[in-house]
């Protein structure tokens, strides 16, 4: 009895010091969580509705019968494979690569110019690329002088540049963390197996990849979640538009929310975001279990 | 081991405690917003996204100077929101949700505030009303503005408008247009536009505002300024069917509507379809274009002079000349004519203000005649106060002003009910996807019927 009074009151006040954490995770983290989830099954409207009632599963029916929504997700998956797996993730290791073999002056230059994309603040960076691609931007005034056809991609292919967006913004935190795992990988390994003759690729494929294969994982899957939710970025360059050609979800749930004020189903549709992103994050989580 | 875990403890306790205290701290900091002083008026206004515009904020600095000379001791906050039109109206909803965040006095659209009343965000002015002798002096159409189903009154407005087209005097004559010109069908609309496009090849020929990232601007100035002259005189309004209180769909004035703005686009009449679909178009036509002289025919509001006022940025007091003004034609040129739509801004106390009684003390403050008349001639308003209205001194103020104020004769209201919100981003689609070619017009319209049930509870009638 004495020995269970005692290591309880042990317990507490070892659980003291978490608590204000515990406190204020619930109020500020659960809390919105909570009462989004909610949300999401009411039909809930910021204007010209007297009362908002419980709905079930009704939003998320309307969701998967939207054509706007499929599309928002056709595009969401799109937007990620191309510039947070295609894009970012590689370049970021043959960035990463490269730099390893570069002299100095050229290392600290490139890993400059990469990290002030990556340090620009959202909505900067969304202009600078607004501006690049617009009809009367950087990049015509560019082909102009190359005599070269000039392009409106905002326009006729507003994902691919969105997504370029994306890659030049986020591929500094692939490289930073592929450096960081190369820098790892020892020696004397490379050197044997470079003895053993084995060209650039083939070290690449069994020696490097096999053994950054944590990094990649970690990466991957810090890279996609992000990419799932960028918002700014391309609300800056397109709005999702034009049409809803470059209309990802976040796009889709703050039209949903916002414009149309429906916020019940942009929340549902929120939820919806959520589990897309955790079907990716299985998938790494099972890449980062398995052994090679 | 024990001590230390006494001694560990004691700043950790502290440590919670201060912990706790800052966080409680923080949140009753939230609780008491500003909202709450009783000798504070908060008002919420819609500050141009063109820096150099400062129309209203001058207006509302001068007012808030008088009012403060008046009521010894009050105060007032200016609280301003810098956003395109969709942005401002989210923003201010979700500031109506909550007292703490709720300002005093907001400034309305007319096209929202029958949604935001639904939904109970504001106060009824009747019992403020009847004690206020200038409210007599407003127009009938006026009062109504602001007038909710349940009979009772939300708003007082500011001012209305109306919708014609302006174009460019020197651009015609390069054309070969005339000066005076008045096109008589929506065709002559359109030759004009592409006898522009023929002879003066570096300009925009004609600016119709489409597309979602535009708004409520798209719909008003844009969709309704044709869909309002396909009927035929003392028609009925062909959004909304008022016997059956439902919405209309599968019209074929919907279809015609949609068609010329998809003409003005194919072909090339209209801005580069990027440029039409950026949210700061209407910025763009009133700051560059049309000062530049870069755009032949713009449909647009009576609003404009009020960017080239002196003391508004982007003086341009020659606009007078170089501009003419056409009342928009109907459709075939069926009576009366021509068309026009009208909308305007309200001032309307929020259910949850904190200070209803100084807000409503700040409205009497604006709309004494000398400042309601101020107001006029500052935005390029068209009076709603009859005693304005009649002031020559009004009149000569600002050219242009007869012209306008004329059309409010042949003016229609939007069908501004609690779904009309929703229905009008329903049209800003179906107009957004024929302008990029991506939707028909038959694919868009049937789009729209669809769009229609959702945005109305499937209040909906076919009428072909």
């Amino acid at each position: 009895m004495r020995a269970t009074g005692r290591s309880l009151s042990r317990t507490l006040t070892r659980a003291l010091p978490v608590t204000p954490a515990v406190i204020l995770l619930l109020l500020f983290l659960a809390g919105p969580i909570a009462y989004c989830a909610y949300i999401a099954f009411t039909d809930l409207q910021l204007t010209g509705q007297a009362e908002s009632s419980f709905v079930g599963f009704e939003n998320f029916r309307t969701a998967f019968k939207d054509e706007a929504f499929l599309n928002a997700v056709w595009l969401t998956l799109v937007f990620t494979v191309l510039s947070s797996l295609i894009g970012q993730n590689t370049l970021g290791l043959a960035l990463a690569a490269l730099m390893q073999r570069a002299s100095k002056p050229v290392r600290t230059l490139v890993g400059g110019i990469v990290i002030t994309a990556w340090v620009l603040p959202e909505v900067v960076a969304g202009f600078l690329l607004y501006a690049f691609f617009r009809r009367e931007g950087t990049l015509n005034a560019i082909l102009d002088w190359l005599h070269l056809p000039s392009q409106n991609w905002l326009f006729t292919l507003p994902i691919l540049a969105v997504s370029f967006a994306n890659v030049w913004r986020g591929t500094a935190f692939s490289m930073l963390v592929y450096s960081a795992a190369l820098n790892e990988i020892p020696k004397e390994i490379t050197e044997a197996a470079e003895v053993d003759g084995a060209g650039g690729w083939r070290r690449l494929w069994h020696i490097t990849l096999p053994m950054i294969r944590r990094s990649i994982g970690t990466n991957l899957m810090l890279n996609t979640l992000q990419t799932l939710s960028v918002f700014g970025l391309i609300w800056v360059m397109t709005r999702g538009g034009p049409g809803n050609r470059s209309q990802t979800l976040p796009l889709f749930m703050y039209e949903q929310a916002f414009q149309k004020s429906m916020i019940g189903y942009g929340t549902a549709v929120a939820l919806l975001l959520l589990v897309v992103g955790s079907l990716f994050s299985v998938v790494y989580m099972r890449l980062l279990r398995t052994e090679v | 081991m024990r001590p230390t875990a006494a001694r560990t403890t004691t700043p950790l306790s502290l440590l919670v405690a201060a912990a706790l205290t800052l966080a409680a701290g923080s949140l009753t900091a939230c609780g008491s917003g500003s909202g709450s002083d009783p000798d504070t008026v908060r008002i919420s206004f819609k500050q141009s996204t063109d820096n150099s515009i400062k129309v209203m904020d001058t207006y509302l600095a001068d007012i808030k100077k008088q009012f403060e000379k008046a009521n010894p001791g009050k105060k007032a906050e200016l609280v301003p929101i810098k956003a395109p039109d969709s942005e401002y109206y989210t923003k201010v909803q979700q500031m109506l949700r909550s007292p703490k965040t709720a300002p005093d006095l907001v400034y309305e659209d007319t096209f929202l505030i029958n949604s935001d009343i639904t939904s109970g965000y504001l106060r009824p002015l009747d019992s403020y009303l009847a004690k206020w002798p200038d409210w007599n002096r407003f127009i009938d159409t006026a009062k109504t503005a602001a007038k909710a189903e349940d009979g009772k009154t939300y708003g007082v407005p500011d001012g209305t408008d109306t919708r014609g087209l302006w174009f460019d005097k020197g651009i015609f004559a390069k054309a070969g247009l005339p000066a005076d010109w008045q096109p008589k069908t929506w065709d002559e609309v359109l030759d004009a536009a592409r006898t522009i496009k023929e002879k003066v090849p570096d300009v925009t020929p004609l600016n119709v505002y489409t597309g979602k990232p535009v708004g409520e601007g798209a719909t008003m100035q844009g969709f309704e300024m044709l869909l309002y002259g396909t009927g035929s005189e003392g028609a009925p309004d062909p959004l909304y069917d008022a016997s059956s209180k439902k919405w209309i769909a599968g019209s074929q004035a919907f279809k015609d509507a949609l068609t010329f703005v998809e003409t003005v686009y194919k072909e090339k009449l209209g801005p580069d379809v990027s440029d039409a679909l950026d949210p700061n178009i209407g910025t763009r036509v009133r700051g560059e274009l049309l000062p530049q002289g870069k755009l032949g025919i713009n449909l647009d509001g009576s609003w404009l002079p009020q960017d080239w006022l002196p003391g508004s940025g982007h003086e341009w007091p020659e606009w007078s000349t170089k501009l003419g003004l056409a009342a928009m034609p109907t459709q075939t040129g069926q009576a009366p004519g021509k068309v026009s739509m009208s909308g305007g801004w309200t001032w309307a106390i929020p259910s949850k203000a904190s200070n209803p009684d100084l807000a409503f003390e700040f409205i009497r403050t604006m709309q004494t005649k000398a400042n309601a008349q101020k107001w006029y001639v500052a935005n390029s308003g068209i009076a709603v106060r009859e005693d304005v209205a009649a002031d020559p001194a009004y009149v000569a103020a600002q050219p242009g002003i007869k012209f306008f104020t004329d059309l409010v004769a042949s003016t229609h209201y939007r069908p501004a009910y609690p779904a009309y919100p929703k229905v009008s981003t329903a049209i800003q689609e179906a107009m957004e996807g024929v302008t990029t070619g991506d939707a028909s017009v038959e694919e868009a319209a049937s789009a729209y019927d669809e769009a229609l049930k959702s945005a109305t509870g499937d209040q909906v009638v076919e009428k072909p």
